[in-house]
């Protein structure tokens, strides 16, 4: 199957992640077809998610679809690279009834979106969020916090690292492994 | 119609639309006088102390130890603790944990809602200083900036014997007359206004919600 | 392919019609977040045409903390205060999960002895979280014994939780390379006793509630699930199981000892409130059976905590991996991106409520009655800190 789908949708970098498991690397404009191909001829009929890492350092955000097929017990990790300013990412809305959820959190959480699906630019999670998208990795959410919220007196923390060497085993030098 | 009050007794309202405004009140909140003889404000206190009605609102992981603390095994029922579904008639709310923004919005407006006397429980560390959740853009740090606590209860979660005992706490507190939150309330009326408004973006609520 | 669940035609998004509001027929109608006919803390916008239900939006957030940014900020050990914190009723799906996924990425070989308690550990947890939600159903139609006798018997259940790993809620017992500690003495006499009385316990809530004429009546026909909902919705769990479905992944892809021990999947065909509530009575059944066998089958010697780097300097080789489990409610997963730094790039959280409670309600509520709606939505099984985490 692999062998074909890199044959009719130039699929990349596949990898055996585990028994069961497989990731694979596909262009934004075939993924529709791609992931429409996988549910209707070989079964993996079941959207566990999808979600997005952000790789902030290449520029890009990788969107991931994890599709599983129940009759083999196989599961598919798609990913698709896209531009992290501001680009548009296919819906799967119309293949999936619960992706829409998904796309509406991606957008929230993100900034990603997702042309014609449904409620797409309502509140998700958030009310009146008035900064960048929160998971984007340029939020720095403590800093946020301390400006909006504010922090009581007296709080203080410790960095394990340093507490352990300076506090707890100050004669073994360190904790080196 | 609303009884027109003279402009330092009215709130802006400024969220609402006009439309809106013509159906809520916008009189200012008036603090809790005792009753002018000492034994009947104490008789009157120990009566609230032995009904403490908790509002079914489980705002945060804390609720999942109410259960347990209503039901059979360790029946607050005992100590005339019960739990009413809606804010007109409780009496004590109790905050479970953590409060992200958008439910510190509701909170706000079931406690406004709720008619005095009124107490606030909060468990945890978290409404004390953000607890585990202190770099969370979502969650606020200190509960009691934007609403006045009587008790904090330790813990996380609270276990039911520790929220037993920190009800007993506040009966004696009640009983003492020493739970005067819902008055600082109304007194820093502004200074809480102010700190509500600075998290919760989209105000759109009366500034008091009668 | 076994399951023909309609997937050759694209699937139409429902648009519904946009309702005139203005018109007097309908009313808009709040359920939650303060409501006691709602499961946790989320809200149902309800428009109403009578007192039936022509239009639900599920509204979740209430409970966002933000856990997948944290966890990009913290030490892979420090998240372990973090991960049990995600699903309130069932941290330890979370503490397994995370620990699996570590494990499998940074290759950690665990104990024999570790992979019986953390069976022990969730089978416990479904036993717990099986009792609770009994209780929460019988409650939303109106019957205030049964969640008396289930709380009452879920705590002993958390007794035991208490003595094997110090915690009543959040306990923070499974960890990488192992578990924290063995079983107490007395521990296999107390939880055998405990199972008795619960078993003794199920068959009176049969009685009760199940045979209960007004439960019966008010359940039968509520929100009945169709088999080619399944897949689109992507349906897991008892609810899929209630549909004919005989998927569980302690079956099917098997993860610690459960392919040592002795189980059917349980499966009914009615898929309504009330067959669903039957399957969840019979998986509770199951989870005595299972922790019967945990406790027959465990090795008592042996190390429980496989060798593990120092904590404080770990780093996790770059991969990434994709675990489930089976916790009451269908499949529990972790997504664990990581780029060999000491921090975990990306981690998404499946929680199986996602598709349940916003767009599997959204569907069945249209054309039940207000007063089902509790009901119905308890009879998902949904939990909303999984939603937004």
């Amino acid at each position: 199957m692999l062998e074909r789908l890199q044959r009719e949708f130039g699929v990349t970098d596949i990898n055996e992640l585990k028994p069961g498991l497989t990731s694979l690397k596909v262009a934004r404009d075939k993924t529709e077809t791609l992931i429409r191909e996988l549910r209707d001829r070989e079964g993996y009929t079941h959207l566990n998610f999808m979600t997005v890492i952000d790789y902030i350092e290449d520029g890009i955000f990788t969107i991931v679809y994890m599709l599983h097929n129940y009759d083999n017990k196989d599961t598919l990790s798609i990913h698709v690279d896209i531009g992290r300013d501001g680009e548009d990412m296919v819906s799967i809305h119309h293949l999936w009834a619960q992706a829409w959820t998904y796309q509406r959190e991606l957008r929230e959480a993100y900034g990603i979106r997702f042309p014609g699906s449904p409620r797409l630019d309502e509140d998700f999670v958030l009310e009146g969020w008035d900064q960048i998208p929160p998971m984007r990795r340029e939020f720095d959410t403590k800093k946020f916090s301390e400006e909006r919220f504010g922090h009581r007196e007296g709080r203080s923390s410790e960095e394990p690292r340093e507490h352990m060497k300076v506090n707890l085993y100050p004669n073994r030098g360190g904790d080196e492994q | 119609m609303i009884k027109s009050l003279s402009t330092e007794d009215t709130l802006e309202n400024a969220g609402l639309t006009e439309e809106e405004q013509q159906l809520f009140c916008n009189a200012r909140p008036k603090q809790y006088e005792p009753y002018p003889i000492k034994a009947v404000e104490d008789f009157a206190n120990w009566a609230r102390a032995n009904s403490l009605w908790i509002l079914a609102f489980g705002t945060g992981c804390g609720a999942i130890e109410l259960r347990p603390l209503m039901t059979a095994r360790f029946d607050a029922n005992r100590f005339g603790v019960a739990g009413r579904p809606t804010p007109r008639q409780s009496s004590v709310f109790v905050i479970g944990g953590y409060a992200s923004v958008k439910t510190l919005k509701r909170i706000i407006r079931s406690y406004e809602q709720m008619q005095g006397p009124k107490f606030v429980i909060a468990l945890g560390i978290c409404p004390v200083n953000g607890g585990m959740y202190f770099d969370s853009y979502n969650t606020i740090n200190q509960f009691d900036m934007y609403l006045p606590v009587d008790l904090y209860i330790t813990g996380c979660m609270p276990r039911p014997e520790v929220l037993v005992a920190g009800i007993v706490e506040l009966q004696k507190k009640i009983k003492q007359g020493r739970c005067d939150g819902a008055n600082r309330y109304i007194e820093n009326f502004d200074w809480y206004k102010a700190n509500q408004k600075k998290v919760i973006k989209n105000w759109d609520m009366p500034d008091y919600n009668w | 392919m076994t399951h023909s669940t309609g997937h050759s035609a694209s699937l139409d998004f429902p648009q519904p019609e946009p309702l005139d509001l203005s018109s007097g027929k309908y009313v808009k109608l709040w359920q939650g977040p303060q409501h006691p006919g709602i499961t946790g803390n989320m809200s149902l916008e309800l428009t109403l045409c009578g007192d039936e239900i022509v239009e639900c939006k599920t509204h979740v957030g209430y409970l966002h903390r933000a856990f997948e940014k944290l966890m990009e900020r913290r030490t892979y050990i420090q998240n372990f205060t973090v991960v049990c914190r995600i699903a309130v009723p069932e941290p330890t799906f979370n503490e397994y999960l995370y620990a699996q996924a570590i494990e499998e990425l940074s290759g950690i070989e665990v104990p024999e002895r570790a992979v019986w308690l953390r069976t022990l550990n969730l089978e416990l947890m479904r036993l717990a979280s099986f009792l609770m939600w009994i209780g929460g159903l019988s409650g939303a139609f109106g019957q205030y014994t049964v969640p008396n006798w289930t709380l009452a018997h879920r705590d002993y259940v958390l007794d035991l939780f208490e003595e094997m790993t110090g915690a009543r809620i959040y306990h923070m017992y499974i960890v990488p390379g192992g578990v924290r500690a063995g079983l107490p003495d007395g521990f296999e006499q107390r939880a055998r006793e405990i199972m008795d009385s619960t078993e003794k316990l199920l068959v009176q809530i049969e009685r009760v509630m199940f045979n209960n004429t007004v439960f019966k009546t008010r359940s039968k026909g509520l929100g009945i699930i169709t088999p080619d909902m399944i897949d689109p919705y992507g349906i897991v769990g008892p609810n899929a199981r209630a549909c004919g479905f005989a998927r569980d992944l302690r079956k099917d892809e098997p993860y610690l000892a459960y392919d040592q021990l002795d189980f059917d999947v349980v499966t009914d065909n009615d898929s309504d409130a009330y067959s669903r509530a039957y399957c969840r009575l019979q998986e509770t059944r199951q989870s005595i059976s299972l922790i019967r066998q945990c406790l027959d089958n465990a090795p008592t010697d042996g190390p429980f905590q496989a060798d593990m780097p120092n904590v404080l300097h770990w780093k996790v080789p770059a991969g990434e991996t994709y675990v489930k489990a089976e916790c009451t409610r269908g499949e529990y997963g972790y997504y664990i991106v990581s780029d060999g730094s000491e921090y975990i790039r990306r981690v998404h959280v499946r929680g199986p409520s996602y598709t349940h409670a916003i767009a599997v309600m959204e569907r069945l509520a249209v054309g039940t009655n207000i007063a089902d709606i509790a009901g119905l939505m308890v009879s998902l099984h949904t939990y909303p800190p999984e939603i937004e985490r």
